[in-house]
């Protein structure tokens, strides 16, 4: 299991297009994906989930991928949240 | 055979089946099964449908209309692919032993009801999208047919209760030859985009959709504003006859394309077009605009999550004002609130929107959003001929404050080394009574008035233009509107100014006369009504014009002063 904790820096906070970005770097993998934040626990596959999340500026989360393509997915996913300037 | 009376809302005459754009009863029952994994298998099933049914409208849009425009149709899909939603219905299944259709509403109210809940009104619109999904994959499940509009594969008239401008926006002209709807007037949304479409429709007949059903043959007639459902050959052939001299006078009008707008006793005007985006300058130059009167920038600001930046909005400005090569450009600023709002900027609910936080008074408010718009108006400004116009000022306070504004920001721009054009003119709208009556005052310090007739009817009335109720209440030729209109364009002229119109009736053949007569010095109006009512023009002397539009100002009555152009215009 790979797990990396972060903070939400993109003003307007993980709003419909990043989500729908990460949804879509999620699927592809086998490895069970999630993001854990405050007592709540969104798989990172499912885009109601991610949105539900509501994640504003500031706030923080944690990565955490486990399965067989763990490292892959971790890979790609950090990526995406690093490049897109989501969080940091 | 069957006839409705509604309103003209687009010329032309169109023929065909009808296609009824409705939406089907979706009401669920809750039923107990016996048989989960069956159940479980119709929700593939129904998910399947709706992933296929979505993969191809979003093709289809964005082969049509682009990739800006299928982004909400990706959205739509990864919701009914997600991975959660499917688990909790097939869960939902297995534990209460429910029909997959129960499920479905049963899982969905509860994601529906966490959207909502939401403090940020981006997301709460986002239930709406979840909805939207729900109903889709609830359509297969019962069986039932979700009209899409994007898919017509034939030839059809359209027949719906009313048109959203996404929904008018994804007919295919190719297939849809008209349309016709039960609510609306003539300045809804429907009417100005089925102008703007160039598709003959007819709106506000109270029954469409009740009286027509799919299949039926439907004339619609946007010249007289008559729908006749399933009629005889005779009658199908007699409007032929009269589709074809509506083509042939299209025809002729089509010679004075490239001509100047002058009366018969020569006296020149300006026929220019209202446009809301860069792609409709091709209709523009297409029916002979000299110019554009009102570009309606609020369209660069819909339909998205978040500001255009000011960039988006110099590319956009620059696109239209060098594709008019050089003509006039009147670009009106934000005119945001009232009807008009934007998902990313969560404004109040307010009592009374159209007396509301709106337009200029949101952009004084918020210059933050005001000052991007600006400098991308000014950057854009070297490409062409533009001109600057506010929108809903009702005071001479708010004119200079906007004007301080826009100085500002130039003085800015040119101090960093931008290019800025040193002959823009700026104006303002006048919709407001107020500054309809203080003209005079305004004339000194303006360049150039522009009367936005659906606005200013609706506040010299005190009439809700959304109202149908109060729908008698819109009277153009009611000699109070006259008399304002007189008023603005004669204290243009006294301090050497122009005045122009960019309301609906700038088009109105009736109203033109009198316009004309009152020295109107621009007419602006869908481009598909400019070269009739330059031909109209041709035939009005303007002498005359000015002696009906005196007696008409001392009228009591709008339908007396419809009634006098009536009879001297024939």
């Amino acid at each position: 299991m790979k797990t990396q904790q972060f903070t939400v820096v993109d003003p307007q906070g993980i709003h419909a297009r990043p989500a729908s970005q990460l949804v879509a770097a999620a699927t592809p993998f086998a490895s069970t994906i999630e993001l854990h934040t405050a007592g709540k626990v969104a798989n990172l596959k499912s885009i109601l989930n991610v949105m539900a999340l509501a994640l504003k500026q500031g706030s923080s989360f944690t990565l955490q991928v486990d399965g067989a393509d763990e490292a892959q997915a971790f890979e790609a996913v950090t990526k995406l949240i690093v490049e897109a300037g989501l969080a940091k | 055979m069957i006839q409705l009376t509604g309103i003209a809302a687009s010329d032309g005459i169109a023929i065909a089946k009808a296609y009824r754009l409705v939406q089907p009863d979706l009401t669920v029952s809750q039923k107990v099964i016996s048989d989960v994994e069956a159940e479980q298998k119709r929700v593939d099933d129904a998910l399947a449908q709706s992933i296929e049914e979505l993969t191809g409208i979003q093709q289809l849009t964005r082969e049509k209309l682009g990739e800006e425009e299928a982004a909400i149709f990706g959205a739509h899909l990864l919701v009914a692919n997600d991975p959660e939603l499917v688990g909790a219905m097939k869960q939902k299944i297995a534990e209460a032993m429910v029909n997959a259709e129960y499920a479905l509403t049963e899982v969905v109210k509860s994601f529906v009801a966490l959207f909502e809940s939401m403090d940020n009104e981006y997301m709460r619109e986002r239930a709406a999208d979840i909805k939207d999904v729900s109903n889709r994959i609830l359509a297969h499940l019962l069986g039932v047919h979700i009209p899409n509009p994007s898919n017509i594969q034939e030839q059809v008239i359209v027949v719906a209760d009313d048109l959203t401008p996404s929904e008018t926006a994804q007919l295919n002209r190719d297939f849809v030859l008209g349309f016709t709807t039960n609510i609306g007037g003539r300045t809804s949304h429907s009417a100005i985009m089925a102008r703007s479409l160039e598709i003959p429709a007819v709106v506000g007949t109270g029954t469409a959709t009740t009286t027509i059903q799919d299949g039926d043959i439907v004339i619609v007639d946007g010249l007289t504003g008559n729908v006749l459902v399933n009629p005889d050959e005779e009658v199908v052939a007699a409007y032929r006859q009269k589709a074809t001299e509506f083509a042939a006078q299209q025809e002729e009008w089509a010679k004075l394309l490239n001509e100047k707008t002058l009366s018969s006793d020569g006296t020149q005007v300006e026929l220019v077009a209202n446009i809301g985006s860069p792609n409709d300058l091709d209709g523009v130059l297409r029916h002979g605009g000299e110019g554009v009167g009102l570009y309606r920038t609020e369209f660069l600001y819909m339909g998205r999550d978040n500001l255009p930046t000011e960039d988006e909005q110099f590319i956009a400005y620059k696109t239209v004002l060098e594709g008019m090569d050089g003509k006039p450009v009147v670009i009106r600023t934000l005119d945001i609130g009232g009807d008009k709002h934007l998902p990313y900027l969560p404004l109040p609910e307010e009592m009374n929107p159209f007396l509301g936080h709106r337009a200029i008074r949101l952009c004084l408010d918020r210059q933050d959003i005001f000052r991007t718009q600006l400098r991308a108006l000014l950057r854009a400004s070297n490409y062409g001929n533009l001109k600057i116009m506010f929108p809903m000022i009702a005071t001479l306070q708010e004119f200079r404050s906007a004007k301080a504004i826009l100085l500002e920001e130039k003085a800015n721009l040119l101090a960093a080394g931008e290019a800025v054009s040193e002959t823009i003119e700026i104006g303002i709208m006048v919709e407001i009574p107020s500054t309809a009556v203080m003209a005079d005052t305004f004339a000194k310090e303006v360049d150039f008035f522009s009367i936005g007739t659906n606005d200013l009817i609706q506040y010299t009335m005190a009439a809700d233009r959304m109202n149908e109720k109060v729908s008698y209440l819109y009277q153009p030729y009611n000699p109070a509107i006259l008399r304002l209109v007189k008023m603005v364009i004669d204290a243009s002229h006294k301090e050497g100014k122009w005045t122009g119109m960019c309301g609906e009736m700038a088009g109105d053949e009736h109203a033109v006369p009198l316009l004309l007569g009152l020295g109107l010095d621009e007419f602006s109006m869908s481009a598909t009504s400019i070269l009739k009512t330059r031909s109209l023009i041709k035939r009005l002397s303007k002498v005359d014009m000015q002696a009906l539009a005196t007696e008409a100002l001392q009228l009591a009555t709008a339908d007396e002063v419809l009634e006098k152009v009536k009879q001297i215009v024939k």
